[in-house]
């Protein structure tokens, strides 16, 4: 119904303004006019439309041959060529990349200049992201968590990207960006919290291992659904926007994620509201089992932009310095120009979906072994950090081994952490308790009172 | 389709002549409960009020829907709020529900106050995955780092000869849900009160609204029409005191409820109607303490009667005021299928004055023969 009543609308508009009809010659083709190479065809399939909906309207003038239509929306270029557009462009849009496999920069690339302390400083949070990965899934494996999600292979995503932002953009993640929480200084104790469910956890318990969230460091908690954060990163974009803030929204999701109706309303909204606000998919190659080839038939995510008016770039997102400089720029764009901003990274999901999945049961263990050591994202920024003699053997060990302690360390003092309070099943539906809660909370406090061995025992009253 | 609706518009939202003459009836009842009141205002004129009152004092309120801003609203319920406040704070959306509903909850996680309008709230399930998992569940999943301030509001229920996807009462569905509050405004002044209440409210609001109440005349106070009148989320309204059966409705059924109440009194039954306001919470203690006075409960909704407010308010009697009753409880919802769009059909398929005033006399245990013929 809805669009059936705004095509009546449109349509008795134009019947009241028939001077959008009726051309003057000052309309006619611009050649600087920034719709008309791109609306060429659409221009030549228009009239045909029009003209059996709007035959009482002259439609286009012409002069020396040249032909363009002054449509809602902006003039269009008409042409007597019948002409469809190709359903994708002769060559893939290429992809953005400064370093080479061998952490070598490429020539004649541009990027952002970055420093030896911000290198050494993304370098280990890469690492850490991944030796916290690493733990954390073994403590899934013996039991002692009951899922987790790894971000393996998809380091410089994370860390690059949250390197190039501000601490006022304020992200919506999908769920395998941690790496922007680490960066904004969320502890390895608390990641451990939130994962064991203790009371110490911001969420309070109430959400799985890896749904992190923190109002603080302007991070919110992560949604389970499919791609339900971007348009909420686009509603909190305009809300900067209202409050001209110097700031952007930022969202992550993968190539599965932009098969959702939401990716598609949340592009589209943003582009006609103007909002600060950069999407970033990590376009990992797998969606637990489906491969893009069965996601989308077209050239990934990235052509998708220009479809919906969203300025956009493809980079290798195995590249940290490809990921810091995109980003970098794009948020200049985003906050400065206030506008969207489409950002597809190519990168490969090195692990299983979650602990729940095997991915060799659907991908060949050679395809990620190879992914896992040649295409490692971070084994490619050690070797330019390396280059630059930033960095040797004895920081890589000396790491590590901190890392490896330190998580076993917060992983031990979270499982002794006192779980939540039984209160906590009741606060937070509403701001305020409503009156049948604290009843039933009251009643089940006079039933545990009453009969405390028949409830479990590790509540804290 | 939506022509006929407009056109209903046009004539006030009045479908029918038969509900034409019942309005006068009770227009009587509302003035003789209203003794003082100085004024009439349409619901419509209400529910604008109350926007630009609460955007006017707040300015993190705006508005976002289809057609809100260039067009006044599908039902011109926005009417001038586009020239007053600006595209900023009045916008036309794309035709996407769960584009401007994310949007919306997004915007509200951030500090604004959204308000969502929906065409009407059929297509609201085009985006009930914002309403339910983000909105209602963020603030408890984030234990309280994610509030969601936000208003969802639109036409429900069933209107007038518009078929199945444009006739439903979605209120027992968000009623459901924890973390929702949802309210259904029946008068000018719940209108106003209630869509106050809910603009200032800090949990996501459901606010179903009816179509063919739109236009109907309420006298108001000088008090409702004070830029500070707000109304409590989750108390009932006894609309009509009675001792010898309670009826409870919301929305329109209210309307039909007082006067079914009418026809009662002639035959020496006196109803107690309560309007319930709030749907989410419910006022259980209203409900209860009415019921416990007369013994004897009638329930009017539009709703599907499975699982429906009217079995939500029976399974609370039944828990809490049993020994209280003397007749079995009667629950008048619409009929088990889909609405459907002949009028004749139609009109068997939503409660009418006549069911409730059977039901109300079965309850009773008076003779129903001439109460068919009422």
């Amino acid at each position: 119904m809805a669009t059936h009543f705004t095509k009546t609308r449109i349509l008795s508009r134009v019947k009241a303004n028939k001077s959008l009809w009726s051309l003057p010659s000052t309309l006619l083709s611009n050649p600087s006019s920034p719709t008309k190479p791109q609306n060429v065809i659409l221009g030549r399939l228009v009239p045909f439309f029009l003209a059996r909906r709007y035959e009482s309207v002259e439609a286009c003038n012409v002069e020396d041959g040249d032909q363009v239509l002054d449509f809602p929306g902006g003039r269009v270029a008409l042409s007597p060529e019948m002409r469809f557009i190709p359903e994708s462009a002769q060559e893939r849009i290429s992809c953005y990349r400064v370093l080479d496999d061998r952490g070598q920069l490429i020539d004649g690339s541009t990027f952002k200049d970055i420093s030896k302390e911000l290198a050494i400083k993304m370098y280990s949070q890469m690492v850490t992201l991944q030796v916290m990965d690493t733990i954390f899934y073994e403590a899934q494996r013996q039991g002692r968590i009951s899922f987790y999600l790894t971000s393996i292979g998809e380091e410089a995503i994370n860390i690059a990207s949250a390197a190039a932002l501000t601490g006022d953009d304020v992200v919506f993640p999908q769920y395998r960006e941690p790496g922007i929480l680490l960066w904004r200084g969320f502890t390895l104790q608390e990641f451990a919290n939130q994962c064991f469910g203790n009371k110490a956890d911001y969420g309070k318990g109430r959400q799985m291992p890896i749904h992190y969230g923190s109002n603080k460091l302007n991070y919110f908690t992560v949604s389970s659904p499919i791609a339900t954060q971007i348009p909420h990163a686009v509603g909190a974009a305009y809300s900067l926007k209202m409050d001209k803030r110097n700031a952007c929204a930022v969202t992550f999701f993968g190539d599965g994620g932009t098969s959702e109706g939401d990716f598609h309303a949340a592009m589209n909204f943003a582009a006609v509201m103007d909002v600060p606000v950069i999407f970033i998919c990590r376009n990992n190659g797998w969606a637990i089992s489906t491969p893009t080839s069965e996601q989308f038939k077209s050239d990934g995510v990235v052509v998708r932009g220009q479809a919906y008016g969203i300025r956009s770039i493809r980079i290798d997102g195995n590249d940290a310095l490809a990921v810091y400089s995109a980003v970098h720029a794009a948020r200049d764009m985003a906050v400065s120009e206030c506008r969207p901003i489409l950002i597809e990274a190519l990168t490969y999901r090195a692990g299983h979906h979650s602990t729940s999945d095997d991915s060799t049961k659907y991908r060949s263990a050679d395809e990620i072994e190879h992914w896992r050591t040649s295409r490692d994202p971070t084994a490619r920024f050690r070797k330019w950090i390396e280059r630059n003699d930033w960095w040797c053997d004895v920081d890589e060990s000396a790491l590590r081994t901190n890392l490896r302690k330190e998580l076993l360390h917060a992983i031990q003092v979270a499982e002794k952490v006192e779980k939540p309070l039984l209160k906590e099943l009741f606060t937070d539906v509403y701001d305020e308790l409503p009156s049948n809660l604290s009843e039933q909370e009251r009643e089940l406090r006079r039933l545990i009172e009453n009969r405390p061995s028949d409830f479990p025992a590790d509540v804290p009253l | 389709m939506l022509g006929i609706i407009r056109r209903k518009i046009v004539t006030g939202g009045v479908p029918v002549s038969k509900f034409g003459d019942s309005l006068q009836k009770q227009s009587w009842v509302l003035s003789r409960c209203l003794s003082t009141a100085a004024k009439e205002i349409t619901v419509r004129e209400a529910l604008n009020t109350a926007l630009d009152e609460e955007m006017s004092a707040d300015p993190k309120v705006f508005l976002m829907g289809e057609e809100v801003g260039e067009y006044d609203g599908a039902y011109k319920i926005s009417k001038g709020l586009l020239e007053k406040y600006g595209p900023d704070r009045v916008i036309d959306t794309p035709i996407t529900e769960a584009g401007f509903t994310g949007i919306g909850v997004g915007a509200a996680y951030h500090g604004l106050r959204p308000v969502i309008e929906f065409m009407t709230f059929n297509f609201s399930m085009q985006a009930i995955d914002h309403i339910i998992n983000s909105a209602a569940k963020s603030n408890y999943m984030s234990a309280g780092q994610m509030n969601v301030p936000i208003v969802f509001r639109g036409p429900n229920g069933a209107a007038a000869g518009v078929g199945a996807q444009h006739s439903q009462c979605f209120a027992a569905w968000y009623a459901s849900c924890p973390g929702l509050k949802v309210l259904s405004p029946y008068s000018s002044e719940d209108a106003r009160g209630l869509l106050k209440a809910a603009i200032r409210d800090p949990d996501p609001v459901v606010f179903l609204e009816n179509e063919l109440l739109y236009g109907q005349s309420f006298p108001v106070s000088a008090e409702v029409l004070d830029s500070s009148f707000c109304l409590p989320i989750g108390k009932a309204k006894i609309e009509r005191e009675g001792k010898d059966v309670t009826i409870t409705a919301y929305s329109k059924m209210v309307g039909y409820a007082l006067q079914a109440a009418d026809i009662l009194a002639k035959d020496g039954i006196s109803a107690e109607v309560i309007n319930l306001r709030s749907i989410r919470p419910l006022d259980r203690a209203a409900i209860n303490a009415s019921v416990r006075k007369t013994n004897r409960l009638v329930t009017v909704e539009e709703g599907f009667p499975q699982h429906g407010v009217g079995a939500e308010i029976c399974a609370s009697i039944v828990e809490e005021s049993f020994g209280y009753l003397d007749a079995p409880v009667e629950r008048i919802a619409g009929a088990d299928v889909p609405m459907p769009y002949a009028a004749n059909l139609e009109r068997l398929a939503v409660p009418q004055v006549e069911d409730i005033v059977r039901a109300a006399k079965r309850t009773c245990y008076r003779s129903v023969a001439k109460a068919a013929n009422a």
